[in-house]
């Protein structure tokens, strides 16, 4: 089912990369515990600036490999390293697709 | 509504086992999974098989779907008996509002009964989930910036706790210089939040709509150039499209077919901007009338000496 709703007004801004969202922004974006996001960066999957938790900052790339690789895990049963893993060869894979895009497919 | 046939979409039999089924599904999941898969079916499939894996991994939820029969088919037109679940401690349940709106309302049929009245609890406050949304802009826009209406499929919970899908349209602005797998928030445009709560905020990925001209590559951006055989070989001054505009473009006497020139600064703009690759394709003009294949002769006698094949050992 589905509604039509009035058109509402919004800006975009595009911080320059790196972008900055906390440990906390970057949790709820992802609907995962802070656990789950300490342990991406102990794995070496993200790797924010500032030392301790508390100073860390991400950028909206990290955000995206944090989204994919706790979807990858809670859906596929998979543990972080293997997650970790999936989500290096995905990008890889991405990468080549693009590759070969641009070397023409047609 | 139409009835699912959730053995179908798990590829079971009904009388699987618990771990034929969990197998089944996990094999499904990763060759379906919206992170995995290209495939523009894979999200809608995956759903799917999620719904039918709820249903089917929980005992009582299976037994009470055993209960339709068997008879049932996929698509077919389909009413829940009146007493379908009685007898059953509460197969619903276990699923929130916000997970029930990707099921389907035969799913809901059965198992939705659990929600009525959640939610209306005065004192309860929490921050609205925050969502994410792809979309799709033309690479001109990353040149030039662009405002665009977007429309987003929001679920949505009403006061009984039905949820349903709601379109909404938001006018987004995107600034230059923006790229592919770059991601704009929006904040407060997620999902409202719970009493008073703040809103969630909206996260928007950008990719790009498949170009008929240029290809993309991070911020460079490539462009085949198609040429005459004597513009590659003696050089010449053409005319190049771009992003940014029309260009005078020098090739080069001795250009060879694939030969890629820079066009420094003239990819995707920006801090660092791209830069434009135009790559050579040297066109030979048809032989199709006397003159010129009598050319066409006249040539093969002047390069007589050529060989094409040399590489080859020919």
């Amino acid at each position: 089912m589905v509604r039509k709703n009035d058109l509402l007004q919004a800006t975009g801004t595009v911080p320059e990369e790196p972008t900055e969202l906390t440990l906390a922004e970057v949790c709820r974006a992802c609907a995962v515990r802070t656990e789950f996001i300490v342990e991406l960066v102990e794995e070496g999957v993200l790797a924010p600036v500032g030392q301790e938790p508390e100073r860390w900052r991400f950028t909206y790339a990290h955000l995206r490999r944090a989204r994919v690789a706790s979807r990858l895990q809670r859906d596929l049963g998979i543990n972080l390293a293997g997650a970790a893993l999936a989500l290096e060869l995905l990008e890889e894979i991405e990468a080549l697709r693009t590759r070969i895009q641009v070397l023409g497919d047609n | 509504m139409e009835f699912k046939d959730y053995y179908r979409i798990v590829g079971v039999p009904r009388d699987a086992t618990a771990d034929d089924i969990k197998r089944a599904y996990r094999a499904l999941a990763r060759k379906h999974h919206p992170d995995v898969s290209k495939d523009p079916q894979a999200e809608a499939r995956f759903k799917e098989l999620g719904e039918a894996y709820a249903v089917l991994k929980d005992p009582v939820k299976r037994a009470a779907y055993d209960r339709l029969g068997a008879d049932w088919k996929e698509g077919q037109e389909f009413r829940p008996p009146p007493d379908w679940n009685t007898g059953f401690e509460a197969p619903g349940g276990g699923f929130s509002p916000g997970e029930m709106a990707d099921f389907s309302d035969f799913f809901e049929a059965l198992f939705g009964g659990g929600f009525t009245g959640r939610g209306s609890r005065a004192s309860f406050h929490a921050q609205g989930e925050d969502r994410h949304a792809k979309v799709l802009i033309d690479l001109e826009d990353a040149y030039h910036g662009a405002t665009r209406t977007i429309t987003l499929q929001v679920p949505e919970v009403d006061g009984q706790g039905r949820a349903s899908l709601r379109e909404r349209r938001l006018n987004v602005t995107f600034p230059r210089g923006i790229h592919a797998g770059r991601v704009l928030r929006l904040a407060g445009q997620g999902s409202p939040g719970l009493g008073q709560g703040q809103a969630g905020d909206l996260y928007l990925e950008v990719e790009f709509r498949r170009h008929p001209r240029y290809r993309v590559e991070e911020r460079d951006v490539y462009l085949d150039l198609p040429v005459a055989p004597w513009e590659a070989a003696l050089g010449a001054s053409v005319k190049v499209p771009t992003p940014s505009g029309m260009v005078e473009l020098k090739v080069p006497a001795g250009s060879t077919a694939s030969s890629k020139l820079r066009l420094r600064g003239r990819g995707i703009p920006g801090s660092t901007p791209g830069d434009l690759y135009v790559v050579l394709q040297i066109v030979l003009p048809p032989a199709d009338d006397d003159a010129a294949r009598a050319f066409y002769r006249d040539m093969a006698g002047k390069f007589g000496a050529f060989n094409p094949r040399a590489k080859l050992g020919g």
